[in-house]
């Protein structure tokens, strides 16, 4: 499915911080203003990515079961190829408990900034639900959206914006509930 | 014959704030006239010739003070500048006679004449507007007293005077907008809080890049401003003093996240969106006691609140009928009646602070546009059209709307525009960085 790079597994997983700070986009700490916020509980939490060939790896969650599912414009309903990546992510997360899960929703750039917030939730929220039918227990989970704040494609043809349409299950370790 | 007078304590105040300008007025007079709701307006050809410096301090202001009153009022499409070039008459004294003939002769129809004084950290501004064909004085002169450092405030405030007076109008052009700085490839954009001068000039910033922070809003006495920040890793609101830029959350609940803010005219009250398991529904919060109302309770989207500017109901957008379009409820709940009913979607609603419209984003077609339409969803009328306009905000006097328009792409960058609600004179403003979700303050006092 979606290939993501080295490079990019390894930020991405070395953004994670512990527990209650999904922000693997932002520069990390409180703005100038000060926004005081629930930041406070700990630091980077890095972990292994492991070989993709190994099946309790993140790597392998990542790129061979796949961490994310894509959407219909403006949609939030889960497509049967959806569910099937879901299934196995499902069947992974149970297996592999230490994992606490971030899901993101995204949407793409057509659309007013607080509907694509509104929509990015539903579709996180869409993940979340189906990933609970499957076994994995809530309290493991939160969601955020972005809205169409952080597109992966950057071109403006339906052909990037199915891939910005997406939610995406991020791991980070020892955070469980 | 000076009918100007030095401010008395009694009716001097300050802003500490933006700097603190004070000012005088007497009396009113009549017409030289630029009906705005025209369909068609020939710009009216003007003249500032530069202020005359009534002290050595005054010379360092003197012609930069014109120079941003001709830019306001040439900028607003509704009026042109006469070069100094073009001038025949020559203004070295304040109270010298007009000398109608020479300015006749180069068909000015308005003149602006003025002086500067300054000493150490304060200045002096005065004017008179004169009405040339009429061959008198149009209304009386106006003086403003404060800091040196608030000099383009006071050319501004000179500028709203004549506008206000030749269109009939309240001004604009003494206020600040506050938006979003953006740096950054399109898919790891850095963003920031920035407040400036409506021109783009005197930039500040008030938060640093390290979270994503959107949509800025001002209170109704511009004093603070709430936006939308990741600081937690989750979409929350925040309120910030714009004076200390003390900030402060103002709802915050696990799981939920919240966004869309924006201030009830009573400056305490503040509506937003907040999310919970998926679903996105409007509430308010009293700032000062922090109780929580719910407004809507649906399955759909709702979000995008705007109070009228009486307080007494709110336009948002919803996605009930299975595509965004726009409601109005009462400020206290209950059933919304739709107000959008053309082809396409609707979003981002903005009341007009004089309540006689209603601004926001249409997408139909794969384009985008800012429009306007009555409050009963009348009389639409779109104003732009582009890949991506989004986000109006209203100018003070709710007759000029700014927006954010961005380009297709991978290199595509936002900047913000300005437009009359007529759909004339668009503009870019004029910004240091890409720039997103403006949104205006009130007029400064």
């Amino acid at each position: 499915m979606t290939h993501v790079s080295k490079a990019l597994l390894v930020l991405a997983v070395l953004g994670l911080a512990a527990c209650n700070n999904p922000d693997r986009y932002g520069a990390g700490g409180a703005g100038a203003g000060g926004a005081g916020g629930a930041g406070g509980a700990g630091g980077i939490n890095s972990s292994g990515l492991g070989d993709a060939s190994d099946p309790a790896s993140v790597a392998y969650f990542n790129q061979t079961l796949g961490d994310r599912v894509f959407f219909a414009v403006d949609q939030s309903n889960l497509s049967d190829q959806a569910r099937a990546t879901l299934a196995g992510q499902a069947q992974w997360l149970n297996t592999n408990r230490d994992y606490a899960i971030i899901i993101e929703g995204h949407a793409d750039e057509q659309g007013t900034r607080e509907y694509n917030l509104a929509l990015g939730a539903r579709r996180a929220s869409a993940v979340q639900n189906y990933l609970i039918s499957q076994g994995v227990t809530a309290s493991r989970m939160r969601t955020v959206s972005y809205g169409k704040e952080r597109p992966i494609e950057v071109c403006s043809t339906e052909d990037c914006y199915s891939r910005n349409r997406r939610a995406v299950t991020v791991l980070s370790m020892g955070a469980g509930a | 014959m000076t009918r100007l007078r030095y401010l008395t304590p009694a009716i001097a105040f300050s802003l500490a704030l933006f700097g603190g300008v004070t000012f005088a007025q007497l009396a009113q007079a009549e017409p030289l006239r630029i009906e705005l709701n025209n369909p068609v307006i020939e710009p009216m050809p003007f003249a500032v010739p530069d202020f005359v410096a009534e002290n050595g301090g005054g010379e360092d202001y003197a012609a930069k003070i014109s120079r941003v009153i001709a830019a306001d009022l040439a900028g607003t499409g509704l009026f042109a500048e006469i070069p100094a070039a073009a001038h025949i008459a020559r203004v070295t004294s304040f109270d010298a006679p007009v000398s109608y003939p020479d300015w006749k002769a180069i068909n000015a129809q308005a003149l602006i004449t003025g002086a500067v004084q300054a000493s150490g950290d304060q200045i002096v501004v005065k004017f008179r507007l004169f009405d040339v064909f009429s061959g008198q004085q149009m209304g009386e002169g106006l003086q403003f007293a404060g800091t040196a450092q608030s000099w383009r405030r006071m050319a501004h405030k000179v500028a709203d005077a004549a506008y206000a007076r030749i269109t009939g109008e309240g001004g604009y052009f003494d206020s600040r907008v506050v938006f979003v700085s953006e740096s950054g490839p399109k898919n790891q954009r850095a963003k920031r809080l920035g407040v400036m001068d409506y021109d783009g000039a005197n930039v500040a910033y008030l938060t640093d890049s390290a979270s994503i922070v959107l949509a800025p809003r001002f209170s109704p006495s511009g004093d603070r401003i709430l936006f939308t920040s990741y600081t937690s890793g989750f979409p929350q609101i925040y309120l910030m003093d714009v004076g200390s830029l003390q900030t402060r959350s103002l709802e915050e609940q696990p799981g939920t996240m919240t966004f869309a803010p924006r201030f009830a005219p009573d400056g305490r009250t503040v509506v937003f969106s907040l999310e919970r398991g998926g679903n996105t529904d409007i509430y308010t919060v009293d700032t000062q006691s922090g109780t929580l109302s719910q407004l809507t309770d649906a399955p759909s989207i709702e979000t995008a609140p705007s109070y009228s500017p009486d307080g007494s109901k709110i336009v948002f957008e919803s996605d009930r009928s299975g595509t965004q379009q726009l409601y109005v409820m009462s400020a206290g709940g209950g059933e919304p009646r739709r107000i959008s009913n053309g082809a396409g979607r609707y979003g981002t609603p903005v009341w007009s602070p004089r309540g006689d419209y209603i601004a926001f984003t249409k997408q139909n077609e794969g384009r985008f546009h800012i429009g306007v339409m009555l409050t009963d969803g009348s009389e639409e009328k779109l104003l732009t059209a582009s890949f991506l306009d989004e986000g109006p905000t209203w100018a003070p006097n709710g007759r000029v709307i700014m927006f954010t328009r961005e380009q297709a792409g991978e290199g595509g960058q936002p900047a913000l525009y300005s437009v009359d609600i007529s759909g004339r004179n668009l503009r870019q403003i004029s910004t240091e960085t890409p720039a997103s979700d403006p949104a205006w303050s009130p007029l400064l006092p």
